[in-house]
């Protein structure tokens, strides 16, 4: 297999915020790199570095054998960028701008009309496609955004948090969409704050932290360091929470945490516990509101991973 | 980088037919100036409206074509707070295609808003006192003009941290430029103190030079001369250039 992205001790330094110190990151051709970490770990300028738009202060990287700091012109045509920052022209509509890039993609004006087509089609936007983007929602703009950044067929793809903010439905659509993608050959870097998220669609999973690389492994393997799912049950009555919490314990690894007070959580290793806890909730008559079993959050792994967790002022908090 | 930057020049004209803000800078705003001046204080300063609209109309072009050029600056700050040029910079072009694309987006509102406020003018009564070429000669200097002053707006447009801002210090570089000079009224009727000011303000002479080229020499500043006015356009325009064109474009080559 070739490594079509190759970054080794990336750098890059804002003022007094070392936003990267010394990133590594392969990706093999056809494959799917999930880049996992809070706002703020360097996500962001990794991929920036990657897409020629930063330098980096030190470290080199190279998409197909081209340089990102020597070769960017080739490396330009190699890549597609969808981000939280890449964007779409609101004045303009769905057509327009795509057949813009198609143009400055150095297609005819021909070609470039018939590409806007085919992926107004791919993505459901036809019926969109005559307005203006600023009424569209944020599905809409995710997927011409998206659909933006395949107008040249790039080999790489970066997408950057694709799916923050979007509701349940429109992040599955997105899902659905970079399946497609991958399907067709197209390597794909994607940052994202979800497990969820990277295990769905990666083949590998590099962790960042602070600028740095704190874990890369399989997502089954990084399942594994960070200890599982998390059994969560909600009892509709109050009183209940004691047995439930009681039940709990004994399937779990940990003890049982109440993260509500009506809300019961326990880590959990293998499928086979959700059916045991259902199996006695069913016996016991009690009666939920919420059965669920999930993978460990940001926080959790981040826990597993380096003994503390972040707060909503990425601050570091002691465990 | 020539067709890279003519598409993108096309994308700045259809935003500008999509907002109507932009829109009405060029086409609203001089009839309403043009309205407001000669009828309302036409009669007070010059006598009577027909005198006073060869004399003002010129100044009005020249103030649209100040205020239009700010744009530039507005405009590029947007795209690169949205996203919108990090688009671009994904892509294989050459780095300074939106730029030109942008400077060629703003030539064609000039175009307009000159072309709407000549033909408000000839609406009301206005009509040109001298040859065919030396009208062409006119809008050919302020084109020249605005595209020399466009890179104080890119400059701005570069460092200001959003697009209100963008306008606000563009503001405060335009006003004393547009209305400390002869605009709607002769210069010798100001206080000495201002006259000083006025006479050195390059967009007096530009003023002049339009006066002289479409209403004729008899609407100019007692004493003045055509040739020495569109001298001293060209050399405002070198200074501009020489003075903001590598301060603009070392700045955009940081942002981008």
């Amino acid at each position: 297999m070739t490594k079509i992205i190759e970054a080794h001790g990336l750098t890059k330094r804002f003022g007094k915020t070392q936003a990267l110190a010394g990133i590594d990151l392969e990706v093999e051709q056809g494959t799917v790199l999930g880049v996992l970490g809070p706002n703020g770990a360097g996500k962001t300028t990794a991929v920036r570095i990657l897409a020629t738009l930063l330098r980096p202060d030190s470290g080199t990287a190279t998409i197909a054998g081209f340089d990102v700091v020597h070769d960017s012109k080739n490396v330009r045509r190699t890549i597609g960028l969808t981000g939280q920052y890449a964007s779409v022209d609101e004045d303009l509509t769905g057509t327009q701008n795509l057949v813009m890039i198609g143009q400055l993609l150095d297609l005819s004006t021909v070609q470039a009309k018939a590409r806007a087509k085919e992926l107004l089609e791919e993505f459901d936007l036809s019926d969109a496609a005559g307005r203006l983007t600023k009424t569209y929602s944020g599905g809409m703009r995710r997927r011409l955004d998206l659909a933006a950044s395949l107008i040249g067929r790039p080999q790489v793809v970066y997408l950057d948090e694709p799916t923050t903010g979007l509701d349940p439905a429109k992040r599955d659509d997105v899902w659905g969409m970079i399946r497609v993608l991958v399907k067709q050959g197209t390597t794909v870097l994607l940052t994202t704050q979800y497990l969820e998220e990277a295990d769905a669609l990666a083949n590998e999973i590099t962790v960042i932290d602070h600028g740095r690389v704190i874990a890369h492994d399989t997502p089954q393997g990084l399942k594994r360091q960070v200890g599982g799912q998390t059994l969560e049950v909600r009892p509709v009555l109050l009183s209940d929470v004691d047995r439930v919490t009681a039940m709990l314990a004994s399937v779990g690894t940990r003890e049982p945490e109440h993260p509500a007070p009506d809300l019961v959580s326990v880590p959990v290793l293998g499928d086979d516990a959700l059916t045991t806890v259902v199996g006695r909730l069913a016996a016991e008559k009690i009666a939920v509101t919420e059965l669920s079993l999930r993978l460990p959050s940001l926080d959790e792994v981040f826990y597993s991973l380096t003994g503390h967790t972040e707060n909503t002022d990425g601050k570091e908090v002691a465990a | 980088m020539i067709r890279d930057s003519l598409i993108l020049a096309k994308r700045s004209v259809t935003k500008m037919f999509r907002n109507p803000e932009q829109f009405i800078d060029v086409t609203l705003q001089p009839i309403i100036m043009t309205v407001l001046f000669v009828f309302i204080f036409g009669g007070a300063v010059a006598g009577d409206t027909e005198k006073y609209l060869p004399f003002v109309l010129p100044g009005i072009i020249v103030q649209t074509i100040m205020f239009t050029s700010l744009t530039i600056g507005v405009n590029l700050n947007t795209d690169i707070q949205k996203g919108v040029f990090d688009r671009f910079r994904s892509l294989p072009i050459s780095r300074s295609a939106p730029l030109l694309g942008a400077v060629g987006g703003d030539i064609v509102r000039h175009v307009i808003a000159i072309a709407v406020t000549i033909g408000f003018g000839a609406i009301i009564g206005f009509r040109f006192h001298t040859e065919w070429y030396s009208v062409l000669a006119g809008v050919g200097l302020l084109i020249l003009f605005a595209v020399s002053l466009c890179w104080v707006s890119v400059l701005i447009g570069m460092l200001a941290r959003s697009s209100g801002a963008v306008q606000g210090i563009s503001f405060l570089i335009v006003f004393p430029l547009t209305f400390g000079s002869s605009t709607f009224v002769p210069a010798d009727t100001l206080p000495t103190w201002l006259q000083g000011w006025v006479s050195i303000n390059p967009v007096t002479h530009l003023i002049e030079a339009m006066r002289g080229l479409i209403s004729g020499a008899d609407y100019m500043a007692p004493g003045g001369n055509l040739g020495h006015e569109v001298l001293w356009v060209l050399a405002s325009c070198v200074v501009l250039v020489a003075v903001f064109f590598p301060l603009a474009t070392w700045a955009y080559r940081k942002k981008i």
